[in-house]
């Protein structure tokens, strides 16, 4: 097995992780790799906390559940502190420092991004945070590729004016952040 | 052929809805309220029957008064919700007509909670409403299931002239995975010599499971159990993987059956020789396979998302040739892959 990665992305309801989640596993598939997404369906309400799972493989797929991720998307620090300690050994950890104070997580292996602030500031719409948070994980995971990603933004957005080039532009500014 | 990133959900409804389905009749309840609200809108704009029933009880027997015609039609619904569908599956098997109900699993007893489960293997199995009957149940693993087993369901329940279950859960319901609609929409069915669809210039038909005179009734269950024989000898669906060379073979349907198959791989990486077999049909129960790989030096174990429900047709297929084990969480509770491979390591020893 080359490719295996158990992704979690995790923030407040209305933050987009199930989009995020989607986008993910829908350019696993364009890259002809196996995939699975899986929600928190629970009574979950914009405010609250939500999460997706994607695993994305070049085997096939046993169960959508992570039972040991190497993947986490944190847009809050809820979700950071409930899935940090889940996390296996050398997991690509992304945590969006502009809501999540980096001193409460010393010595943790965790990539800090200003995530929320770079769609706010860069981009033009807060909303555009999952995706930078998703170019920024497929950078460090190196996982599916870049183009594939942008073009499932594309067809995501593609009903909607607008929206889909400053999707792409939110990925992009995640993936090219200097960490 | 290209694969759509769907729900498992939708994409049972598009098996259905391939599959000819002409009505559907629902009711909400998580983890399967994709199905009537994607029903809702692609039926409708297909100018096929959609109706949110006022209760799981009437879309149950709005199945029987569809079928009755002879079109196609289904219903689904989760775990508290189809408890109340027993009665009108009864009256089905009874009346012998076709219908298709899904059951997307979640915790129980009673009102339980809104993770996936396995925990009605018993009722979907075993009856569930009253009288001498059985529902012939399939038993997806994926999302690609859904859509197949949705498909199929129709054609085997008006071949028998009896319900179909579709006994899906929680986690095979609402994950998405990549889905081939490989299946031709059908279009063309055949006259059905029972169905009440008017009786001009014919003998008027009936349908019904009230058979007072002295006698029938009783010939009515020996035809039925003929039936079911019948069911049994053609119907039986499972899936075989490294069970040959196996010494600890796993039993295990539905989402348990992946969490099973990841343990497994793991276990082979370690030189135990594991295997697996999944029924695909819980009724009727996959007994010949399984007992034909029971013998000296083979154990199984079973792993359902339930406190141990299937293990006991497990049992009755190995008759005592095998030690059979269990392992499995209920209540929503999930299975790790981690306990299950503890309990494969620990019953090598």
């Amino acid at each position: 097995m080359k490719t295996y990665n158990e992704i979690i992305i995790a923030g407040f309801g209305g933050q987009g992780v199930l989009l995020a989640g989607n986008i993910l596993a829908q350019s696993a598939m364009e890259e002809g790799l196996n995939t699975t997404w899986f929600p928190s369906y629970g009574a979950e309400m914009r405010g609250g906390t939500a999460n997706s799972t994607v695993i994305i493989s070049d085997d096939e797929i046993g169960s959508p559940i992570a039972f040991n991720p190497s993947g986490l998307i944190a847009l809050n620090a809820l979700s950071l502190d409930k899935f940090l300690p889940r996390m296996s050994e050398n997991a690509v950890i992304i945590a969006n420092s502009s809501i999540i104070n980096e001193d409460d997580y010393k010595n943790k292996n965790i990539i800090f991004i200003p995530i929320s602030e770079i769609a706010d500031k860069e981009i033009g719409n807060i909303r555009a945070a999952n995706m930078v948070a998703v170019g920024a994980l497929i950078k460090a995971l190196n996982v599916p590729a870049l183009d594939n990603v942008l073009n499932a933004v594309k067809n995501a957005f593609a009903k909607k004016e607008g929206l889909s080039e400053l999707n792409i532009k939110a990925v992009k500014a995640g993936y090219d952040y200097k960490i | 052929m290209s694969k759509h990133l769907i729900k498992g959900n939708i994409a049972l409804c598009e098996g259905a809805i391939t599959a000819g389905l002409s009505a559907y009749f629902g009711y909400p309840i998580t983890p399967q309220n994709e199905v009537p609200a994607y029903m809702s809108n692609k039926m409708v704009k297909m100018g096929r029957v959609f109706i949110q029933a006022e209760s799981e009880l009437s879309a149950a027997n709005m199945v029987m008064g569809a079928y009755a015609t002879g079109k196609r039609a289904m219903t689904s619904s989760s775990s508290p919700g189809i408890s109340l569908k027993q009665e009108a599956i009864s009256y089905l098997a009874g009346m012998e007509v076709p219908g298709v109900i899904v059951n997307v699993q979640r915790g129980g007893p009673g009102l339980g909670n809104i993770s996936g489960s396995q925990s009605d293997y018993f009722q979907a199995t075993k009856g569930g409403g009253h009288g001498d009957y059985h529902t012939i149940v399939f038993a997806p693993n994926s999302a690609q299931e859904m859509y197949e087993m949705a498909y199929d369901s129709f054609d085997i329940a008006e071949k028998y002239r009896t319900p179909v279950m579709i006994l899906s859960d929680g986690i095979i319901g609402q994950m998405m995975e990549p889905v081939e609609f490989n299946r031709q929409e059908k279009k063309e069915f055949e006259k059905k010599s029972w169905a009440l669809d008017g009786c001009a210039g014919r003998e008027p038909r009936s349908l019904q499971s009230l058979l007072m005179k002295d006698g029938a009734l009783e010939q009515h269950n020996i035809d039925l159990q003929k039936k079911y024989e019948e069911i049994k000898k053609n119907e039986v669906k499972y899936d075989i993987y490294e069970a040959e060379d196996a010494e600890i073979i796993i039993v295990a349907y539905g989402i348990s059956s992946r969490i099973a198959k990841n343990a497994l791989k793991l276990a082979r990486q370690q030189g135990i020789k594991a295997g697996m077999i999944r029924p695909k049909t819980l009724w009727p129960f996959p007994y010949e396979i399984i007992n034909k790989h029971a013998g000296q030096g083979v154990k199984f174990l079973t792993v359902e998302l339930s406190m141990g429900q299937m293990v006991e047709d497990v049992k009755l297929a190995v008759n005592g040739k095998s030690p059979v084990e269990f392992i499995g969480r209920a209540g929503g509770g999930v299975i790790t892959v981690q306990a299950v491979l503890n309990k494969i390591t620990e019953l090598k020893k």
